[in-house]
């Protein structure tokens, strides 16, 4: 069967290709123009080549910020995600306390990212903040505005009672697509509630898990709002994560061209970091 | 292997119930032999899903027992019975190799590895899976997977029943005659006693020895593939095996005759009770024949399937098929017809006048 050739479908696509281009092509274009030039206001700009792109990698501040970001990650992934399954392992399947558990589950997902620093940032005051006040009268040294470990500690609790229902959401969409004939068969078979999950449960869970651990890998890498309103990087560096640190280059300094190569180099450390995800974890798929 | 009795086996999905609707399962009564090939056949609804998973221990009857050679195994679970069961879409698990997948039931079982390793390898065989016993199962077809499925029931040799909950709907038309003739072979060889359950009157009249055809949580009929065409017992079992089914139409009951059309017709039989709400005479369309006398009836399609032909006619009382060979001579406005004495009964109330 021959297929009527009609290139005046390319059209339909002239929209968005403009959308696309006004709010992600032109501004990436942007920096990478700030990337490799020196200015100084005024529009008035000086070829760099690729100095500032030697200047960020050689430099121990962005060494530093990148490591404290690797850490955080992998710990909101480490806890997230054994966490996330957990709970959606101990949700109801039916009856009244599914809509009660997915709406209280959604809660947290729903507040804006700034009201949730803002809301930590006040409970864990050490002096009138529920969690802090209680931490110091059970014995706990507890002040996360002057302690780096407790900083740490508490934007870690932060993000895990952000984000975990992210999770719980995806693993528990994925648990409910599961055919009760696995349960049967299983339970037929004679295998353990540890097979079951081992050999039924994550396995179909794969692809939902797959996504959950990109969006969380991606969220918590480009973490933000949440640290700068709860911490403000601090004390001291302690939670200077990546991005606060590149705001702090770019607005603070007003290093332009420092702040724009780190920036392309952000962006493609987490290009390459859910790619290598990707690829790991859909090794198998290409031969089902 | 075993002998299995269902005694006054009800059960309902609900917690309360008010009226027969209520009940997917109702007063079913089943003897089944050791080692026979049984089929429950009927359509999507009628309980039959339900029945087996109340057999396999997945689901407690509400009312009633089940015994496995004279020994009641109500309270048991699946494992404790010893059964087992190949659903309708195939049931791996992705992540094992089909060896894996094929001795999980036995190391669960804690056999041992030399014990696994030939029972594996025979059932490979048998199923013709030994080219592919090291590869994923994830990657196999779906009439593989449903093999694996199949082998993971076969393996074992101490099952009392292996049942099939509609094995073969999604497998491709031409592979279903393959894997039906196989596991008629297989119960042949392993002669277990097997339970399938299917919608499809060819299935379960091609597998089984006995077909139970099950209507609304009722048995309607147990019998062999032949008695269930020649004699139906009831108007369901008329209207779903054969194709077309049986010719039903309203009746009168007149000093134990049929009245039919304003005719008396009779079948050998005398009716004596005649209090029924309703009283019908069954036909099947193979058993009409034209003549020169007898129902006056109009000829309304003729449809040719190739072998037969399908003929509507209608009476006042509605329409009867009748089924001739394809080469046969229509008549082409109107016609009479008669019924063969042998093939035709009278149902009161659905069932059977004899």
């Amino acid at each position: 069967m021959n297929k009527t050739l009609n290139q005046k479908a390319w059209y339909f696509v002239i929209p968005v290709f403009a959308l696309v281009a006004f709010n992600a092509v032109v501004p990436l274009m942007t920096v990478v123009n700030y990337s490799f030039q020196e200015t100084f206001g005024s529009n008035v700009f000086q070829w760099e080549g690729t100095r500032w792109f030697k200047e960020i990698l050689h430099s121990e501040r962005f060494h530093a910020s990148l490591g404290r970001q690797f850490i955080f990650t992998f710990i909101i992934l480490l806890i997230q995600l054994p966490l996330g399954i957990a709970i959606a392992l101990t949700m109801p399947k039916k009856g009244w306390g599914v809509p009660v558990c997915l709406i209280l589950m959604s809660m947290p997902l729903l507040i804006p990212w700034n009201v949730v620093g803002a809301m930590w940032n006040i409970f864990a005051l050490p002096d009138i903040g529920f969690l802090g006040n209680s931490l110091n009268s059970l014995g706990f040294d507890y002040n996360f505005t002057q302690q780096s470990g407790d900083a740490w500690f508490t934007t870690i609790l932060m993000d895990v009672w952000h984000w975990t229902s992210l999770v719980v959401l995806l693993s528990y969409a994925g648990l409910n697509s599961i055919q009760p004939a696995y349960y049967q068969a299983a339970e037929i078979d004679g295998a353990s509630r540890w097979d079951v999950f081992r050999y039924i449960e994550l396995p179909k869970m794969k692809k939902v898990l797959t996504l959950a651990i990109l969006l969380r890998f991606m969220d918590s890498f480009m973490i933000y709002t949440e640290p700068f309103v709860l911490t403000g990087g601090g004390p001291g560096n302690a939670t200077n994560f990546l991005s606060l640190d590149l705001v702090k280059m770019a607005l603070g300094q007003f290093d332009l061209g420092p702040a724009a190569a780190m920036s392309l180099i952000y962006f493609l450390i987490v290009l390459l970091m859910c790619w290598v995800f990707y690829s790991l974890m859909m090794k198998d798929e290409g031969r089902t | 292997m075993a002998k299995i009795t269902l005694k006054d086996l009800s059960h309902s999905y609900l917690t309360k119930q008010s009226n027969d609707a209520d009940w997917a399962l109702r007063g079913v009564d089943i003897d089944w032999k050791d080692g026979g090939a049984y089929a429950l056949l009927g359509p999507s609804g009628c309980g039959k899903t339900t029945l087996l998973n109340i057999i396999s221990g997945l689901l407690k009857p509400t009312k009633g027992e089940i015994l496995f050679d004279d020994k009641d195994v109500t309270a048991l679970n699946p494992v404790e019975r010893d059964i087992a069961q190949i659903f309708q879409f195939p049931v791996i698990y992705d992540t094992m190799t089909v060896y894996d997948n094929l001795a999980f039931p036995l190391k669960n079982r804690g056999l041992s590895k030399t014990e696994i390793d030939s029972k594996v390898k025979e059932i490979g065989e048998m199923l013709e899976l030994t080219s592919t016993l090291n590869n994923k199962a994830a990657g196999l077809t779906a009439d593989g997977k449903q093999k694996i499925s199949l082998g993971r029931g076969l393996v074992r040799s101490d099952v009392n029943v292996i049942m099939f909950d509609e094995p073969l709907t999604v497998i491709d038309p031409h592979l279903k005659w393959v894997l039906r003739s196989k596991l008629k072979e297989l119960h042949q060889k392993i002669s277990r006693t097997m339970i399938y359950v299917t919608h499809d009157q060819i299935e379960a009249l091609t597998f089984a020895d006995q077909v139970v055809v099950m209507h609304d949580g009722q048995i309607v009929q147990t019998g062999t593939p032949v008695e269930l065409f020649e004699k139906p017992k009831h108007t369901f079992v008329g209207h779903f095996i054969g194709s077309p089914g049986m010719n039903i139409l309203p009746c009168e009951i007149e000093n134990g005759q049929i009245n039919f059309e304003g005719k008396i017709l009779s079948n050998n039989t005398s009716i004596k009770k005649t209090n029924f709400s309703k009283t019908q005479i069954g036909i099947r369309p193979e058993f009409v024949n034209f003549s020169n006398e007898g129902i006056e009836v109009k000829i309304k399609r003729v449809s040719n399937t190739g072998r037969h032909k399908v003929i509507d006619t209608e009476c006042s009382s509605g329409i009867i098929k009748i089924l001739t060979n394809a080469s046969a001579e229509i008549p082409s406005d109107s016609a009479h017809i008669t019924f063969e004495k042998k093939y035709t009964y009278v149902y009161g109330d659905d069932w059977i006048i004899e």
